[in-house]
């Protein structure tokens, strides 16, 4: 039995050429024997003017609409700059086709304007990490430059605001690597609206600036004629940074509002990044010339001992005040070296100041010829009647000198410090009995000076309480301690100084895994060795200064777990 | 003293050992002397510097790891080797048309915590001979002060040195601060294993496994292109995590219970329990390097090498085998770090 079908009331052509004629979406009812518009409604004429039933389709006003039904085709688009227009084909029976219509251009614009945001928002993005990434100024300007040229125009350049009636560029260009110069000041007129956003004055729009004026020195002759000229201010503390140029070849080429608006938002991000890199350089070189009187001096070569020092400080940026040593070689009629490594209680530019005034003063009564044990006292005196003194120093100072048979001899004079550690030739490591008060705080200070004399080879250790009281080992908080320092010493002997301080260091760092809290400074003092014979080839190499100390300390087998 | 007039080839194992043996004895003239012999026979400097100098101090580690030299002794050596090389580079950079440095400017430490500074120091030089301004900033560097440097001077490239894997966790946080300042790295060192295959996945933009590599590795298309995105991996799990942290506790009790596993620890002295201490320590940072990269191999490596140097101190293997199991036991809730001491284990020789 045949399936039952809903009686449908039978529409009059009339009717259905009327529904026809109201649908919204274009439509062209076509001959399938000829190819000739039976049909075209409303919404169709209105896409395509001229579309008219009887007319033949190949002959469409829509050009690609005519191309694709002459080619026999299916589907066609149309794309133009203010209209995109999509049209298929559906097969009605076997004498007739439809073709219908669609106008995408909203959409597409929408989906174009989404593009660009969205490219935009991601080119914004990639600057802002970029440009936050260094705080040196030359990387922030190379940034610059390289991130314009990439997605703002063909070429960029960066001009920094005359220093000394010089000016700082960074430019960009296609396929060259980033070049670097500078200019003179009077040339910064030169460039069509450069002078006025240097001076701060509001930029001028790109429509305005003439690309025939741009001077031949801003791009070599190989990048063209420029044909579109953008140049803005990089925004910083209060005052331009400096200024971005950007240039675009072509003779059709031009900065859009919309380009010119995207090109300010990342100047202020760039000139942010130009400003915050120009006040850390000014940081570091004000640093920089506070630290170059505190920072460790070199070591004078002496004749017959050989100095050595290392200074760890806890934390680089801030590398004042805390530990200190100093070293005075001869002069004058003072024959004697004197040494000396402290203390200041606490950190950071109170500490660095009073540091600076204690080796200042120290220096002085070295040339007064004052020994140890009358700079800690005038020294103490000195700080005790500063009147607001709040901070004090451990000290140790010693003048060193040599006598007879390579032997050196140290008077040592300590004040509040842990007292300097001798390195014996067999390994020995024995404290220096020197003693006294801590450095500025009572006016009467008591100091017991000691000397020591070093055989060749023999060293003596300064250090601070740093090494000491470094917290680590296996447990975790557990002090260093002098304990494991004699040892750690003891193992050393017969090594050079520079070994002995690096073997040290090594050992905490290791003790303490990772940066140390607290400031290390070391300060040796070594008799040098009797100079070694030649030992190459047929030499006595059991004479060498290393050997012997170096080979006692030779491990017989060593139960370990 | 008269000088052969005979070619001296750095092929000459006579040669390499009188060097090692000048080198031993501190004899840091002769050395030097027998370097610059090298150079006026025509060796180039590279070749002195990577195969004499470079060469001898690996047999130096071999020596002390072979019980054969004391530490002293090996520190002793590398203070002379250190020289040696000084005096090379002064006289090459003498020797040759060295202007401006033509390159740019490379930043070049070793890992916070790697003491090892020799093989950076060599790469140095090769730099500086390449054309590099080379601001080498020594051994151990803590990352926050590299990262301070490399604001201050902004340089092209930092090249990273790191010779034993338990820094690798410091490595990572120094690769990681450097690329988001905006500086390529170039990871190189044993340390980043063999062939540097842990260097990539620490985000490193290159890596060398020897000194001459890296040269020629900055020599082409550097810098690379500037990855679109940070690395944001986290490397190491919540096993690491538990092992860096319960350290202390895990070496106090690994060392309270060895008595019983092993009673020659009785006897010990002082010196002989810190050492102890000292190798659980070892024990508990490859293991959790291992754990932190995700590679077996870096664990197994140290527990073979650290046979061989307690059997060359006549330091029966079964003694690193209980105490690679007192730490085990510790750690039975942990499987990753578990398995991995397994292959330890198993790594030991059989028998003593």
């Amino acid at each position: 039995m045949a399936p039952r079908l809903p009686a449908t009331p039978v529409a009059t052509p009339v009717l259905l050429q009327a529904a026809f004629e109201a649908a919204t979406e274009a439509m062209l009812l076509c001959s399938a024997a000829d190819g000739t518009i039976l049909l075209a409604n409303s919404a169709a004429t209105a896409l395509a003017p001229g579309l008219r039933p009887g007319d033949r389709l190949t002959a469409a006003p829509l050009p690609e609409l005519a191309a694709t039904a002459a080619a026999g085709g299916d589907s066609f688009r149309s794309e133009h700059q203010d209209r995109f227009l999509y049209g298929f084909r559906r097969d009605l029976d076997a004498d007739h086709y439809a073709w219908f219509l669609r106008d995408h251009t909203d959409e597409r614009d929408r989906t174009a304007a989404l593009e660009a945001e969205r490219a935009r928002a991601a080119f914004l993005a990639d600057a802002g990490r970029r440009l936050s990434a260094s705080l040196h100024l030359r990387r922030v300007r190379r940034t610059t430059v390289e991130l314009a040229a990439e997605h703002l125009a063909d070429a960029a350049v960066v001009i920094l605001p005359p220093d000394k009636r010089q000016s700082a560029w960074t430019r960009a260009l296609p396929g060259h690597a980033i070049e670097e110069g500078t200019l003179g000041e009077p040339k910064l007129a030169e460039v069509p609206g450069l002078r006025e956003v240097i001076d701060g004055f509001p930029p001028i729009p790109s429509r305005w600036l003439d690309p025939s004026q741009v001077p031949g020195w801003l791009f070599p002759a190989a990048f063209g004629p420029v044909g579109a000229l953008l140049v803005i201010p990089l925004p910083g503390n209060a005052e331009p940074a400096g200024a971005l140029i950007l240039a675009r070849t072509g003779t059709r080429a031009v900065f859009t509002p919309a380009d010119e608006a995207l090109a300010r938002v990342f100047a202020t991000r760039a000139g942010a990044a130009i400003a915050a890199a120009t006040l850390y350089q000014e940081q570091v070189e004000t640093a920089a010339v506070l630290r170059a009187d505190l920072l460790p001096p070199e070591l004078p070569q002496a004749d017959g001992f050989e100095l050595s020092g290392s200074y760890q400080a806890a934390r680089e940026s801030i590398r004042i005040g805390g530990d200190f040593y100093e070293v005075f070689g001869p002069s004058g009629t003072s024959t004697d070296t004197v040494i000396a490594l402290g203390d200041v209680c606490g950190t950071g530019p109170e500490a660095a100041v009073m540091t600076g005034k204690v080796r200042q003063t120290l220096r002085a009564l070295r040339l007064v010829k004052a020994g140890p044990e009358t700079m800690l006292r005038v020294l103490n005196q000195a700080l005790t009647e500063t009147g607001r003194q709040q901070r004090f120093v451990t000290l140790v100072v010693g003048a060193i000198s040599r006598v007879d048979h390579g032997r050196v001899r140290l008077e040592l004079a300590v004040g509040g410090h842990p007292p300097p550690l001798v390195l014996r030739a067999d390994g020995t490591v024995e404290e220096v009995s020197a003693s006294g008060t801590l450095i500025g705080v009572v006016p009467n200070t008591s100091v017991r000076p000691a000397t020591v004399e070093l055989a060749p080879g023999e060293l003596c250790l300064l250090y601070s309480d740093g090494l000491t009281e470094a917290r680590g080992g296996p447990a975790g908080g557990e002090q260093f301690g002098e304990a494991r320092l004699r040892r750690a010493l003891g193992e050393c002997a017969g090594l050079p100084g520079p070994v002995t301080l690096e073997r040290l260091r090594q050992l905490v760092s290791d003790w303490v895994r990772g940066g140390t809290n607290d400031d290390i400074a070391m300060l040796a003092v070594r008799a040098h060795t009797r100079t070694p014979l030649s030992l190459r080839g047929g030499g006595a190499p059991s004479q060498s200064p290393y050997l012997m100390a170096a080979r006692r300390g030779e491990r017989r087998g060593r139960p370990r777990a | 003293m008269t000088r052969s007039a005979t070619f001296r080839s750095l092929h000459d194992p006579d040669l390499t050992d009188g060097y090692l043996r000048m080198v031993g004895d501190g004899d840091e003239y002769g050395a030097t002397e027998l370097a610059y012999a090298l150079l006026d026979d025509g060796v180039p400097a590279q070749r002195v510097m990577v195969d004499l100098i470079g060469g001898t101090q690996a047999r130096v580690g071999e020596l002390w790891a072979g019980n054969e030299w004391s530490v002293a002794r090996e520190h002793a050596a590398t203070a002379v080797n250190e020289r040696v090389l000084a005096a090379i580079a002064v006289r090459a950079q003498a020797g040759t048309r060295r202007g401006a440095p033509t390159r740019g400017r490379i930043t070049l430490a070793c890992v916070d915590g790697e003491w090892h500074g020799l093989p950076a120091r060599i790469l140095a030089e090769l730099l500086r001979m390449d054309g590099w301004r080379v601001d080498f900033l020594g051994a151990s560097v803590p990352g926050p002060h590299l990262i301070t440097h490399l604001h201050q001077t902004g340089p092209d490239a930092v090249a990273l040195s790191c010779m034993i894997p338990t820094r690798l966790p410091r490595a990572h946080a120094a690769i990681t601060a450097c690329r988001a300042a905006g500086v390529p790295v170039i990871a190189g060192g044993r340390g980043f294993g063999p062939g540097g295959r842990y260097a990539e996945r620490l985000g490193a933009d290159a890596w060398a496994t020897t000194a001459e590599e890296a040269v020629d590795r900055l020599a082409s298309d550097w810098p690379p292109p500037a990855s679109p995105e940070f690395p944001t991996d986290y490397l190491g799990d919540e096993e690491y995590t538990h092992l860096a942290r319960s350290r202390p506790q895990l070496i106090e009790t690994a060392m309270s219970r060895l008595a019983a596993a092993y009673p020659a620890v009785h006897h010990y002295d002082e010196q002989q329990l810190e050492s102890t201490l000292e190798d659980f320590g070892h024990i508990a940072d490859f293991l959790a390097a291992s754990l932190y990269i995700g590679e077996p191999r870096i664990f197994t490596d140290f527990t073979t090498w650290t046979a061989g140097v307690l059997i060359a101190r006549q330091v029966p293997a079964s003694a690193l085998r209980i105490g690679l199991r007192l730490v085990r036991d510790q750690l039975i809730d942990f499987p990753r770090a578990t398995e991995t001491l397994d292959r330890g284990l198993a790594s030991l020789p059989a028998t003593d």
